[in-house]
């Protein structure tokens, strides 16, 4: 009888939460795991987290690793299904990410650019070599790194101030007349999809699928040629501006990575030839995510282009829909509930067509 | 944007709503459900909420009973037609802890029955509600996958790929294929799944005493069939709508008429029938109906 064990479905539940309690903590001659080393030391894991969870919280995401043995879809999961309980107050006035007090910035379309290319922490240059030293007891501390003889300045243009005097890069699509943007944790999907829409599913979708729908991309199914304009880590104030005050108050700092892709654009009867840009934006440090999500926000303008969408990354209704890993990660586990009233009835039906199949074969050989 | 540190305070039932939304949700889903109910068999966009448990387990079903729930429903939960099945049983504790409402097990003492794959056999009342679980909401998606698509199909009544489908099953196989999930028509207008029930269930739609609520959480739709409202199931002159039938009885409690699952004794072959309705099992036996396996360990566990 197994999992729909009869009557037994209560106490069974029990203990399998029971036991996985027992797995998360493993074995107990090893110290546990305390949130403030997952927060600090795992902090791009809390950044997935975090931007995929749609909560900036990193003691709530670092809280949810911990409980999901890190597995980060889980962490994603149950983050989501804490963050859907609290309420909404209202819109924070849009972050300024020009103003950004930046760790990392580099552009791959110039050699320099104003303000400068900024390494920051990257993996980019590491050697992908097992560092042993790690795993010793102990550990040891790193050096501390170097301090610039003098700051980075306030503000660092963007790649698209760099290009606004000759028009060479396309203008966003302004804002709709809404007063308010769209919200998919409020409201459904709804095709064609606005921009803001666009972005907030991309912004909450999964990594991975983001990142080979890019790759797809890359590789000729539904060419965008993209160029990194620029891309840019660091950390953003967000002002919330209360109807009643009328002005801007400081709520919190944010760090986000930000992508500006860049992309040919033939020209159309309407508009000259020029660069299109798609965009990206995460919560933390998610340099992969931010890529990813800025080739597909590019590749999603084939509609407003009027290009063909042949190919699914153009495909909006294909990559809204399955680009949510709470959603899609739920729907494919759910095939381990029983379905055995539906397994049932299809049973009968073929064991029916395998019944006439062999009755209709021996009347041909009989007739033979 | 302060959050308390959740490490430090326990989340326990207290701290959240009676039945786990919280009131502007629960209004915005009544007024889906009060749409629904206006347009039979029209499924609703509705601003779905991530739920604490996962997207196919049931998310449009909690959200259904959880905006139409009060102090004095009773509340029966089934999956597969049992009320022991380990989600049923999950789902039932999720409302009783958070909504601390009565529970039950008897189909005719409930208020609101929340199901995944089955319609009791026990003729439902006025004043019941069923809430079924969705996980795919649109009956066409199986024809063509697009959204945009399919919402006009639904607009302009254009329903000559479904029956081209038919058909298409018919020349293959000499009868309508579909076993579950069966489409049907609501009110003569809107085609619908009536979900993955039996085709067996789908009668029980046709002007039934009780509301009949579908959500569909992932895909955040909601629809509804009104009490004593026309559902057909889609058929053709020559080859009729027909359900399921089977040779055994009910190995427990003998009953010719209700739906069967099949249980697997051994490896050698040998399978007993039981009711997949374990409340109208254990209800016929309490009546004294006798089926030729009564003395099955079954029997003791489902009664």
């Amino acid at each position: 009888m197994a999992y729909v064990a009869v009557k037994g479905g209560e106490q069974a539940i029990t203990n399998a939460h029971a036991l996985l309690a027992e797995d998360r903590r493993g074995s107990r001659d090893v110290p546990e795991v305390g949130v403030d080393q997952i927060r600090a030391q795992l902090s791009l894991a809390v950044d997935r987290v975090m931007g995929e969870g749609s909560c900036y919280d990193r003691d709530l995401a670092a809280l949810a690793i911990k409980q999901s043995r890190g597995d980060l879809p889980e962490a994603i999961f149950l983050l989501r299904a804490y963050r859907t309980t609290l309420p909404r107050f209202g819109f924070s006035d849009p972050i300024a990410t020009e103003q950004m007090a930046v760790r990392r910035r580099v552009s791959a379309a110039f050699k320099d650019i104003p303000g400068g290319q900024v390494l920051g922490p990257t993996f980019d240059y590491t050697h992908r070599l097992l560092d042993f030293a790690l795993a010793a007891e102990g550990g040891h501390l790193p050096e501390p790194a170097a301090m610039a003889e003098a700051p980075l300045a306030d503000d660092l243009p963007t790649i698209a101030s760099v290009f606004s005097h000759e028009d060479l890069l396309e203008h966003e699509t302004p804002a709709l007349d809404a007063a308010e943007p769209y919200d998919l944790t409020r409201e459904p999907m709804q095709f064609p999809a606005t921009r803001d829409q666009r972005l907030q599913a991309l912004a909450r979708g999964d990594e991975g699928f983001l990142l080979s729908l890019a790759y797809s991309s890359q590789r000729g199914w539904g060419s965008t040629h993209p160029l990194c304009g620029e891309i840019r880590l660091g950390d953003v104030s967000v002002e919330f501006t209360p109807p009643e005050l009328g002005f801007p108050i400081e709520l919190a700092d944010l760090t986000v990575t930000e992508c500006t892709m860049l992309s040919e654009f033939e020209g159309s009867m309407e508009h000259p030839p020029q660069y299109a840009r798609g965009y990206g934006l995460t919560f933390g440090h998610c340099e992969r995510k931010a890529m990813s999500m800025a080739i597909v926000d590019r590749a999603l303008k084939a509609a407003e282009n009027a290009v063909d969408q042949v190919h699914p990354v153009q495909d909006e209704e294909f990559v809204l829909y399955h680009s949510d890993n709470v959603e899609a990660s739920g729907f494919v586990q759910h095939l381990k509930l029983p379905h055995y009233v539906d397994f049932q009835a299809s049973l009968q039906f073929v064991r029916k067509l395998r019944r006439e199949w062999a009755e209709a074969r021996s009347a041909k050989e009989a007739a033979e | 944007m302060s959050v308390q540190p959740t490490a430090q305070a326990e989340l326990t039932a207290p701290l959240y709503n009676f039945a786990y939304l919280d009131e502007q949700t629960k209004r915005m889903i009544r007024r889906t459900i009060l749409k629904a109910i206006a347009i039979p068999g029209y499924q609703v966009p509705f601003g779905s909420r991530e739920m604490p448990v996962p997207y196919g387990w049931g998310t449009g079903g909690i959200q259904v009973t959880a905006s139409i729930i009060g102090r004095s429903d009773v509340f029966k939960c089934i999956d597969q037609g049992a009320d022991d099945t380990t989600n049923a049983v999950s789902i039932r504790r999720f409302f009783a802890k958070i909504a601390e409402v009565a529970v039950t097990e008897s189909t005719a003492e409930a208020t609101i029955i929340q199901t995944r794959h089955r319609i009791p056999e026990k003729d439902l009342q006025e004043g019941q509600v069923m809430v079924f679980q969705v996980p795919q909401p649109e009956p066409l998606r199986g024809l063509e996958p697009r959204e945009t698509e399919t919402r006009a199909m639904h607009a302009y009544e254009e329903y000559g790929l479904q029956y081209v489908s038919l058909y298409e099953s018919v020349s293959a196989y000499r009868r309508i294929a579909a076993t579950a999930s069966y489409p049907v028509i609501v009110d003569e207008r809107y085609l619908m799944s009536p979900s993955p029930i039996p085709k067996f269930d789908n009668p029980k739609l046709h002007m039934s005493p009780a509301l009949m609520l579908f959500g569909a959480g992932r895909e955040k739709r909601i629809y509804a069939v009104p009490p004593y409202t026309r559902v057909r199931s889609l058929d053709f002159e020559d080859y009729p709508f027909e359900t399921q039938r089977w040779d055994d009885v009910c190995a427990l409690c003998g009953a010719e008429e209700s739906y069967l699952d099949e249980v697997v004794l051994d490896d050698q072959g040998n399978r007993m029938f039981v009711c997949s309705d374990s409340n109208h099992c254990g209800e016929r036996r309490a009546e004294g109906h006798v089926g030729p396996m009564v003395d099955h360990a079954l029997a003791g566990a489902t009664s």
